[in-house]
């Protein structure tokens, strides 16, 4: 294999593993802010257990997200730095506000989240969760921005092939940021949404009867069910918003070849490059037509169309996008289906009288929105091939001159840490539930309501 | 706005190394002395090793950001510069970058997997301290020596690699004989005696190795003149030293002697050496190779980057005093509640 693929590989690997950790974050701040402010209103210890367990799950996985985001701020300039010498007027300012507004924020206030409690009065604590789920937004505001102009790139002019920015407001605003924004979130609220059910339903099913358990079972659901449909929605404007401007990438997607009306919406297939045309194809009449268009005899571009007179393929491997694309669908649709069961099972029969088959579902989903989310950005991103920045920079141009080898030997050595943390992680994460559920205490201090907190703050601490 | 202090095509290439500098220089201060503390792990004894995770805890994330700016700002502001220096230290980096994941999990892992795993996750995260800072040596070296790999440029890496990991246990130890008492206290202290060597060797290395590198290093150190306005950075890098051993004896009994000196001298003598080697690269981002004035980016976007850098910066620096002071005191347990 040459340097090229490999560096894909070993940027793809990096970027998978990282993005696992910020998609857990980015919803679960704000969740520990909901369990935070619920214990300030009500006093009930339940919220204070909740946000005590789930404030440990928040600090493995950010700890996870900062020591891989490291990473990835090399890779630039070890493996790709044509990217930053063509775009890097651009992408410099967008990364450098990341840095700046997100990443010190979420870090300092860190701290005084995690270990502060005691040590300032309970509004600062408070503030200081506030903060750190705000840092995690804004640091996706601002790579989601990145991201997305690399795929519709606005606001610029090329002077001999180095990108110049001219309109900032039309790069930040880029017209697919809005929807992989939103996307994106609310990938990250469901998969937290799914990972806090399902954890909670698994220490149901140990036999944890405590309140706080059932509550945040209720959360996980009510959030899932309530996220879900508005997901689906978003992941149809985000896709009209594609073929708009990538209909290349549509076009892999639906594994459609050539352009034409009555397009049908293909279940299944073996995408077939050489020959051009797909195999064992199951599909329903119409129906990516009628995604697409709205009407049954839209017309849908094709793969086709992207072949330059010369023979050169401008349209991304079909295989990769198209069977990616199949599981973030299939994930998305049964996490609709689990759902809503749950919810109408709640409703009818309350969270501790879940029939066992429900709880086991809801344990087995519980990282499913990791895999969801990992085949939605593979699908976008495998889909911007050839192209790094669509229209102009390939990928190919942006590599580094490193001897294969080298990158072959790096790419192993993060490969075999990455398996071995995923298993630590996931193992480490079991392992709190079983042991809260055996009611080892999370918490050996009283802990006060929100007004005598302020009080204690007066006596000195040292 | 632009031409306000003349030729942005200068300052702002300018403007931008410095902050660029200072980043590093902060960087190589906060996490050397947390990477310290990690590479300390195999001399505490259980008990006190959580109490020396205890001292690192609230700080270690916000420490590490520190490089990503850093890197960050090589990467915005020069990036030719970046993609030469970082494929040619393609290894060291990529080791540098296993060992700052093996520590930065190994503290969550270490108090949250099963009790019987504390161990293994102890050695990791020494392990990772180790390979981040002998990597951080390695990359120092190399750089000074123009970033080419011959074998002896190798040999004064790896020296300069074992000379900043000791140097680094030392700043290690000086943070943590501040923030503990007792028994663990007396063993910093001893701890940042045994590291003074490391500094003084590093030291000396760099100094007695960079002039060589370049006639051009040469020439701006040793005529009449430079050497005499340059004096101070010897003179008081002597001092600092002399501070710095003194007060290790002193301490912690000494009535009116601040425990944080022996951490003030160790800053002051990485301030001095940084500042010795920016005065010895400057105009150089690549050493001898590409200019921070070649290498820079567009003045329009440096511009919108140093807008934000002026409101965002001492806001970064104001919460993160704000942190420190939050913590301040001896180290406690780390509590979540």
């Amino acid at each position: 294999m040459d340097t090229l693929i490999l560096s894909r590989i070993q940027f793809g690997a990096n970027i998978s593993f990282h993005i696992l950790f910020p998609t857990i974050t980015i919803a679960l701040g704000w969740v520990l802010l909901f369990f935070k402010l619920r214990f300030n209103a009500t006093g009930d210890a339940k919220w204070m257990e909740a946000y005590m367990f789930w404030v440990k799950v928040f600090a493995l996985s950010f700890a996870m997200g900062v020591v891989s985001g490291i990473t990835m701020s090399f890779q630039f300039g070890t493996n790709w730095p044509g990217f930053m010498e063509a775009v890097g007027n651009i992408a410099g300012p967008l990364l450098a506000y990341e840095i700046m507004t997100a990443f010190f924020l979420e870090a300092v206030f860190l701290g005084i989240m995690l270990f502060g409690a005691s040590r300032v009065p309970s509004w600062v604590h408070t503030m200081a969760t506030f903060l750190v789920a705000f840092g995690t937004t804004m640091s996706t505001f601002w790579i989601i921005v990145l991201n997305s102009w690399m795929h519709t790139p606005a606001g610029f002019e090329l002077r001999e092939g180095v990108a110049f920015a001219t309109d900032w407001w039309a790069i930040i605003f880029n017209p697919s940021m809005p929807y992989r924004f939103v996307h994106m979130l609310l990938a990250s609220g469901l998969t937290v949404a799914f990972l806090i059910a399902g954890i909670s339903a698994l220490r149901l099913l140990w036999g944890d009867r405590a309140e706080a358990v059932r509550s945040t079972l209720r959360v996980g659901v009510f959030t899932a069910a309530l996220l879900i449909p508005v997901q689906i929605y978003m992941g149809d404007m985000h896709g009209l918003n594609t073929l708009e401007y990538q209909p290349q990438k549509v076009a892999a997607m639906e594994g459609n070849w050539e352009t034409r009306s009555n397009v049908p919406l293909v279940l299944f297939a073996l995408p077939d490059a050489e020959a051009r045309k797909n195999r064992f194809e199951i599909g329903i009449p119409n129906g990516a037509s009628l995604i697409l268009k709205h009407k049954a005899s839209g017309v849908v571009p094709g793969l086709n169309d992207f072949v330059a007179e010369d023979g050169t393929v401008l349209h991304p491997p079909v295989a990769p996008v198209f069977f990616s694309f199949r599981i973030m669908i299939g994930i998305g649709v049964a996490m609709l289906l689990l759902s809503w069961t749950g919810l109408y099972l709640i409703r009818r029969r309350g969270a501790d009288a879940l029939p066992k088959p429900v709880l086991i579902a809801f344990a087995a989903m519980s990282f499913s929105g990791w895999i969801a989310t990992l085949a939605g950005w593979y699908t976008t991103e495998i889909g911007r091939q050839p192209w790094l920045v669509q229209g102009v920079l390939t990928t190919k141009q942006a590599v580094a001159d490193v001897p294969a080898p080298m990158v072959l030997s790096t790419l192993i050595m993060y490969l075999t840490i990455y398996a071995a943390l995923i298993l630590a992680y996931i193992g480490t994460i079991t392992y709190l539930a079983w042991k809260s559920t055996r009611g080892e205490p999370l918490s050996v201090r009283n802990y006060p309501r929100s007004g005598e907190a302020e009080v204690r703050a007066l006596v000195p601490g040292e | 706005m632009m031409t306000l202090f003349g030729d942005p095509e200068f300052w702002l290439p300018l403007v931008f190394a410095g902050l660029m500098g200072l980043s590093i220089l902060i960087y190589v201060v906060l996490d050397g002395f947390d990477l310290g503390v990690g590479l300390l792990m195999p001399l505490a004894d259980p008990a006190e090793k959580d109490r020396l995770v205890a001292s690192i805890g609230p700080f270690w994330d916000a420490n590490e950001t520190w490089l990503v700016l850093a890197i960050g700002l090589l990467l915005v502001a020069f990036p030719s510069a970046h993609g030469a220096i970082l494929t040619a230290l393609y290894l060291p980096v990529a080791i540098m970058l296993l060992g700052l994941i093996l520590r930065g999990v190994s503290f969550e892992f270490r108090a949250k997997a099963p009790a019987r795993q504390k161990g293994f996750w102890n050695s990791c995260f020494f392990t990772g301290s180790l390979m981040a800072a002998m990597a951080q040596g390695f990359m120092l070296g190399l750089y000074i020596m123009g970033l080419t790999w011959t074998w002896a440029h190798v040999g004064f890496a790896l020296l300069t690699a074992i000379f900043l990991t000791v140097g680094y246990s030392c700043i290690g130890a000086a943070w943590l004989l501040a923030k503990t008492e007792g028994p663990l206290q007396t063993k910093a202290i001893g701890w940042a005696k045994g590291g003074i060597w490391g500094l003084l060797a590093g030291i000396a290395a760099i100094s007695v190795a960079t002039p060589f590198v370049s006639t051009r290093i040469f020439d701006k150190w040793f005529t009449a003149d430079a050497m005499l306005y340059l004096s101070p950075f010897p003179i008081l890098s002597g001092v600092l030293l002399a501070l710095l051993a003194w007060a290790l004896r002193r301490l912690p009994d000494h009535p009116r002697l601040s425990i944080w000196t022996p951490f003030a001298a160790i800053t002051g003598l990485f301030t001095l050496s940084f500042g010795g080697m920016a005065y010895s690269f400057y105009p150089y981002v690549v050493p001898e190779k590409i200019t921070i004035f070649e290498a820079a980016s567009a003045p329009e976007s440096l511009i919108i980057i140093l807008v934000g850098t002026l409101f965002v910066l001492p806001t970064i620096l104001g919460y993160t005093a704000l942190s420190y002071y939050i913590f301040r005191g001896k180290a406690r347990d780390l509590r979540y509640d």
